[in-house]
C-alpha cells in the first residue's frame, strides 16, 4: 500500500477539502433518491415504473434533454443572482422579488413599446434586470444604513413587490380580453427566439449559460468581485485593508438584483406568451438551492440548476405516468440541503482521512534523508 | 516508586487541517508538585492540555488520573473529576461580582431561587482558606488583571480541583504580580494541590517547579528534575538549537517627524486620559502597560477604524480625521493588528488573496477590468519566499497555516511596499520563537532604513528589546515617557505600569518633538 502511495503524491489539504465537498453532495444526492424510492414504494402501486421514468424519463428523447436545460435556465439566473449576494454573506432572499418584477418590467416593455426586432429584446432584459437590481438594493439599503436584518426585510420585501406588480397588472397592463389576470400577447419582435422546435430552449437559456463564465469572472477576476468576496467572508478584516464595505455589499445586491431580475425577463420573453404571474414564481427561492450546492461558484451553478432541472423534469414526467405525485421532488430537495447544509455531515470519515494522509506525509518526511532541523511538522 | 496524580501516555492528536499538533506525547506528574510543562509556541502546550480537559478527543494513547484510566469528553467531565483549568484568556462574567462567578454554575439555592447571601459566604469561605487577597462583592469587570486570575484560580478551586492547570498565567502580568501569583502557587501546594505550569519563561520554571516537561513540534523532548538542568540547557530542549533571541540594532538616527498625536483619547468614556507624542522616522516608540489601558483604542484610532474625536492625528502632516482607512493608508501606514483572526486575515481566503487585500485596487493589478493573475502568482511566490511562509501552495486557505505562518503572511502584506509608519500592535502574540525572530528584525530593518514604528506589546521583552524609545500606559493614562529604550529595567517599567510610580506632565511631555521649522 505504501509503495503505491509514493507515486502518486498526497493531496494537499485543500485538495481533501474539495473533495469531501464532492463526496457529501454525492452522498446527500443518493441518500435523498434512496430515501424517496423508499417513499415510492410505500404509496405506489407502480413503484418500479414510477421511479425509472423519475430517474430515466429526462434522458429518453433529445426533446426532454432540452426540456431539462429550458427547466434549468431560470434556475441559472436566480442561482447566481443568490450566489453574488451570498458571496458577500448577505442573505438577501429579494431574488424572489427581483425575479417577479424584471419579468413583469420586460413585458410592459414588451407590450408597451414597438421597437425593431433584437433591440426591442435586449432593452427588456436590461430594464427587467435593473428592477430586479432596485428590488435587491433595498434590504442591502436598509442593513447598511439602518442595520435591519437582510433575510427579513427581504422576505417581507417578496411579497409588497409581488402585490404591487400585481396592482399594475391589473391596472395598467391587463388585457381583458385574455379572460384571466395576464397582458396583451407578447410582440414576436419582443420574444427570445426558440432555437429547439416544439421546446421553450431558447436564446435566453443560452445566455443563462454564458452569464455564468461572465459572473465567474467578476467575482473571481476583478477587483470588486474579490472585494465583495472579502466582505463577505471577515467584514472586519476588509475594513481594515482598506475596503468600503457598505459601498460593496450594496453593490453585490445591485449585481444579484440585476441577474435575477434578468432572469425574469428571459423566462417570460421565451418561454411565455402573455405576463401571468399573480404569485411569486419560487424561482428565487430555488435559486437558493442551486447556489448552495455550487457553494457560491458561479462555474458550479450550471451543475446544481441541470441537476434540480433533471429532477424536475423526472417528477413531472413521473406524475404523468404513474400515479405519484411531482410533491415527491420537494422532499428529494429538502434532504439533499439539509444533508449538504449539515456541517458534521461525513464530519468522521474526513477526520480519519485526515489523519492518515498527516501521518503518510510524515513517515515521508522521516523517510527523507535529511533530519527535520527543526523536529517535525511544516506547520509547526 | 513515586505517586503520580496524572499520566497521560502516548498521545497523539490531529487537527481537522491535517496539522499534527501532538505525536506520541507522555506527561507525568507527580503528586502534589508543580510541573512545568514547556515549550515554544506551537509545540503542543496547549493541544495535550485540551486534551486533558476534555476540549479536544485525541487519536491515541490513554490518560490515567488518580490510579484510574479516564476519557474526559468534555470540560464537564474533566472538571467533575476534579481537573480544573485557568486558561490565558479569563472566563469570567465582567458584570457579575467575584461572588457570582466563584459560584457561576454552582449556585446556592432551590427552586430557581439564587441564595446570593449563601454564595457569597461560600465565596468567602474559599478565599479565606486559600488566603486569597480579593473582595467578594467587587465587579469582575472593575478588578485588575492579576485579581482576575485570582478570580479564575478560586472558580477552579470551588470545583474540587485537585489538580489545577494554569494556561501562561505570568503572560498578562506584571512582575509584581507575577511575585505575587507564585506565593499563592505555593499556599496551593501546601494545601495538597498538583499544578501544571505552562509557561516558557525559564527563570520562572526555575523559581516556582519541580519537574519539567519539554515538547516540540508536537513530540515530547524530555522530562527532567528542574534542579538538574541549566536555563541553557532547557532553551536548548525547547528550540532544538541555541536561542539567539537578541537583535542586532543599529542606534536610531530619528529624522523628521511621521506620526503626531494630540491629545487622543484613550477610551470613550467622558473623562478619558489622553496621549500626546510624536515618532519621527527611523525611530521605534514602545507602547508598554497592562493590558485594557488604551493600547487598542490607541491603534484603532491611528488606524482608521476608530473616530479620533476630540484628539488630533496627522501622518505626515496630513490630519486623518474622517479619512477612509484605504486613504490613510495611502498615507503611509500599515497596520499589524492585534486581533489576528478578525483583522488581520480572512481566514477561508487563501494566502494570495489575503497578500493583496490593501493593495489590489490599484491601477497596477488590473487591465482592462480584470486582475492580473500572473502579475499576482508571481508576485506571491516571491513574498512567500522572501517571508518564509511555510504552506503546501499559494492558494491554501490561510486558515490551515499555523499561527506564526499566518502573522507571516499579515506581516509580508503589511511590511511590503516601503510604508512610512508601521503600527505594529502585539505582532508576535502567541506565535514560535522562528517566526517571532524573524518580524522582530524586520520591524528593526525597516526603522533602519528610515520608517516610523509604533510596537505596541504585552510582552515586556519585546518592548525594552526592540523599541528606541518607550511609553507607558496605565490605568490614569500616559504613565511614563522614556527617550531612551535601554536604559530601563523590566522592575522599573512594572512599577510604571502598575501606577505605583508616575512621571511628571513635562517629562512626558519629552515624547512630543516640536519641529523648530
Amino acid at each position: 500500500m505504501k509503495q503505491k502511495h509514493k507515486d502518486r503524491p498526497l493531496p494537499t489539504n485543500r485538495q481533501i477539502e474539495t473533495r469531501f465537498t464532492l463526496i457529501r453532495t454525492l452522498t446527500a444526492a443518493v441518500i435523498a433518491l434512496a430515501g424517496c424510492l423508499v417513499l415510492i414504494l410505500v404509496v405506489s402501486e407502480e413503484p418500479w415504473e414510477a421511479f425509472s421514468a423519475f430517474l430515466f424519463g429526462p434522458l429518453e428523447s433529445a426533446r426532454n434533454i432540452a426540456t431539462v436545460f429550458e427547466t434549468a435556465a431560470p434556475l441559472v439566473y436566480a442561482g447566481l443572482a443568490v450566489s453574488v449576494m451570498f458571496s458577500c454573506n448577505q442573505f438577501n432572499m429579494a431574488g424572489e422579488g427581483a425575479l417577479y418584477i424584471g419579468g413583469l418590467v420586460a413585458s410592459a416593455v414588451a407590450v408597451k413599446l414597438s421597437l425593431p426586432v433584437v433591440v426591442h429584446p435586449i432593452l427588456a432584459l436590461l430594464l427587467g434586470g435593473a428592477a430586479g437590481a432596485v428590488v435587491c438594493f433595498i434590504p442591502g439599503l436598509l442593513k447598511v444604513k439602518l442595520g435591519a436584518t437582510e433575510v427579513v426585510s427581504s422576505l417581507m420585501l417578496n411579497y409588497i413587490v409581488l402585490y404591487l406588480g400585481v396592482y399594475i397588472l391589473n391596472y395598467f397592463l391587463i388585457d381583458p380580453a385574455a379572460g384571466f389576470p395576464a397582458t396583451e400577447r407578447l410582440p414576436e419582435t419582443a420574444q427570445l427566439s426558440t432555437l429547439i422546435p416544439r421546446t421553450h430552449f431558447h436564446v435566453g437559456t443560452i445566455l443563462a449559460f454564458v452569464l455564468c463564465a461572465v459572473v465567474y469572472l467578476y467575482l473571481y477576476r476583478s477587483k470588486q468581485g474579490y472585494a465583495i468576496r472579502m466582505v463577505g467572508q471577515n467584514e472586519k478584516f476588509a475594513k481594515y485593508s482598506g475596503i468600503g464595505v457598505s459601498g460593496t455589499i450594496l453593490s453585490a445586491q445591485l449585481a444579484g438584483g440585476f441577474l435575477a431580475g434578468m432572469g425574469g425577463a428571459s423566462e417570460i420573453l421565451g418561454s411565455y406568451t402573455r405576463f401571468q404571474w399573480v404569485a411569486l414564481p419560487g424561482f428565487g427561492f430555488d435559486g437558493v438551492i442551486v447556489a448552495t450546492l455550487a457553494g457560491n461558484n458561479p462555474l458550479l451553478v450550471p451543475l446544481g440548476a441541470l441537476f434540480l432541472g433533471y429532477l424536475r423534469c423526472g417528477a413531472d414526467i413521473m406524475s404523468r405516468r404513474s400515479d405519484v405525485a411531482t410533491e415527491v421532488l420537494s422532499i428529494v430537495q429538502g434532504t439533499i440541503i439539509l444533508l449538504v447544509a449539515s456541517k458534521l455531515f461525513l464530519q468522521r470519515i474526513k477526520h480519519k482521512y485526515i489523519v492518515s494522509v498527516a501521518e503518510k506525509r510524515e513517515a515521508l518526511q522521516a523517510s527523507a534523508s535529511v533530519p527535520q532541523p527543526e523536529g517535525g511538522e511544516a506547520n509547526a | 516508586m513515586e505517586d503520580y496524580i496524572l499520566s497521560m501516555e502516548h498521545i497523539t492528536k490531529v487537527y481537522p487541517n491535517g496539522f499534527v499538533a501532538n505525536r506520541d506525547v507522555s506527561l507525568s506528574v507527580r503528586k502534589g508538585e508543580v510541573h512545568a510543562l514547556s515549550g515554544e509556541n506551537g509545540a503542543g502546550k496547549s493541544t495535550l492540555m485540551k486534551v486533558l480537559f476534555g476540549e479536544e478527543q485525541p487519536e491515541e494513547g490513554k490518560i490515567f488520573f488518580e490510579g484510574k484510566e479516564i476519557h474526559p469528553e468534555d470540560s464537564i467531565s474533566a472538571i467533575k473529576m476534579g481537573i480544573g483549568m485557568v486558561h490565558q484568556h479569563f472566563m469570567l462574567v465582567e458584570s457579575l461580582t467575584v461572588a457570582e462567578n466563584i459560584v457561576l454554575g454552582m449556585e446556592p439555592g432551590r427552586f430557581g431561587y439564587f441564595n446570593k447571601r449563601e454564595a457569597f459566604r461560600r465565596a468567602g469561605e474559599i478565599i479565606e482558606k486559600y488566603k486569597f487577597t480579593v473582595d467578594p462583592r467587587e465587579r469582575v469587570g472593575n478588578l485588575p488583571v492579576g485579581d482576575k486570575q485570582k478570580v479564575e484560580i478560586l472558580k477552579a478551586l470551588f470545583r474540587g480541583a485537585k489538580l489545577l492547570i494554569l494556561d501562561e498565567p505570568t503572560a498578562v502580568l506584571t512582575p509584581q504580580e507575577t511575585e505575587e501569583l507564585f506565593v499563592q502557587i505555593r499556599r496551593l501546594q501546601e494545601q495538597g494541590h498538583t499544578l501544571i505550569f505552562i509557561s516558557h519563561k525559564l527563570r520562572e520554571i526555575k523559581q516556582i517547579c519541580e519537574h519539567i516537561t519539554v515538547l516540540r513540534g508536537g513530540r515530547t523532548v524530555g522530562e527532567a528534575k528542574v534542579a538538574d538542568v541549566t536555563e541553557q540547557e532547557i532553551s536548548r530542549m525547547m528550540v532544538g538549537r541555541d536561542v539567539m533571541l537578541e537583535i542586532e540594532k543599529p542606534p536610531a538616527k530619528p529624522a523628521a517627524t511621521v506620526l503626531q498625536v494630540r491629545s487622543l483619547p484613550l477610551s470613550d468614556r467622558p473623562n478619558a486620559p489622553t496621549a500626546s507624542f510624536d515618532i519621527r522616522a527611523g525611530e521605534i516608540l514602545g507602547v508598554a502597560g497592562v493590558e485594557g489601558n488604551g493600547q487598542s483604542e490607541l491603534a484603532m484610532c491611528i488606524a482608521g477604524l476608530l473616530p479620533v474625536g476630540r484628539g488630533q492625528v496627522r501622518i505626515n502632516g496630513k490630519d486623518i480625521k474622517g479619512l477612509s482607512v484605504r486613504k490613510i493608508r495611502e498615507l503611509g501606514l500599515s497596520h499589524i493588528s492585534e486581533d489576528r483572526m478578525s483583522y488581520g486575515c480572512a481566514a477561508d481566503a487563501n494566502i494570495e488573496e489575503n497578500l493583496f487585500s490593501t493593495t489590489i485596487y490599484q491601477k497596477k493589478y488590473s487591465r482592462f477590468g480584470l486582475l492580473r493573475k500572473k502579475l499576482l502568482d508571481r508576485r506571491t511566490d516571491e513574498l512567500i519566499k522572501e517571508y518564509k511562509i511555510k504552506c503546501s501552495e499559494k492558494k491554501e486557505p490561510v486558515r490551515m497555516l499555523s499561527g506564526g505562518n499566518i502573522q507571516k503572511v499579515v506581516v509580508a502584506r503589511e511590511f511590503s511596499g516601503e510604508p512610512a509608519l508601521i503600527l505594529a500592535n502585539q505582532p508576535t502574540r502567541g506565535i514560535d520563537v522562528g517566526a517571532t525572530e524573524f518580524i522582530r528584525n524586520r520591524l528593526v530593518d525597516l526603522r533602519s532604513n528610515g520608517a516610523a514604528v509604533l510596537l505596541i506589546s504585552a510582552d515586556l521583552n519585546e518592548v525594552l528589546e526592540v523599541s528606541d524609545s518607550l511609553l507607558v500606559l496605565n490605568s490614569g493614562g500616559v504613565g511614563a515617557y522614556f527617550p531612551d529604550a535601554s536604559a530601563v529595567s523590566e522592575e522599573l517599567l512594572g512599577e510604571y505600569m502598575l501606577g505605583l510610580r508616575q512621571m511628571t506632565a513635562g517629562e512626558i511631555g519629552g515624547a512630543v518633538h516640536e519641529t523648530k521649522a
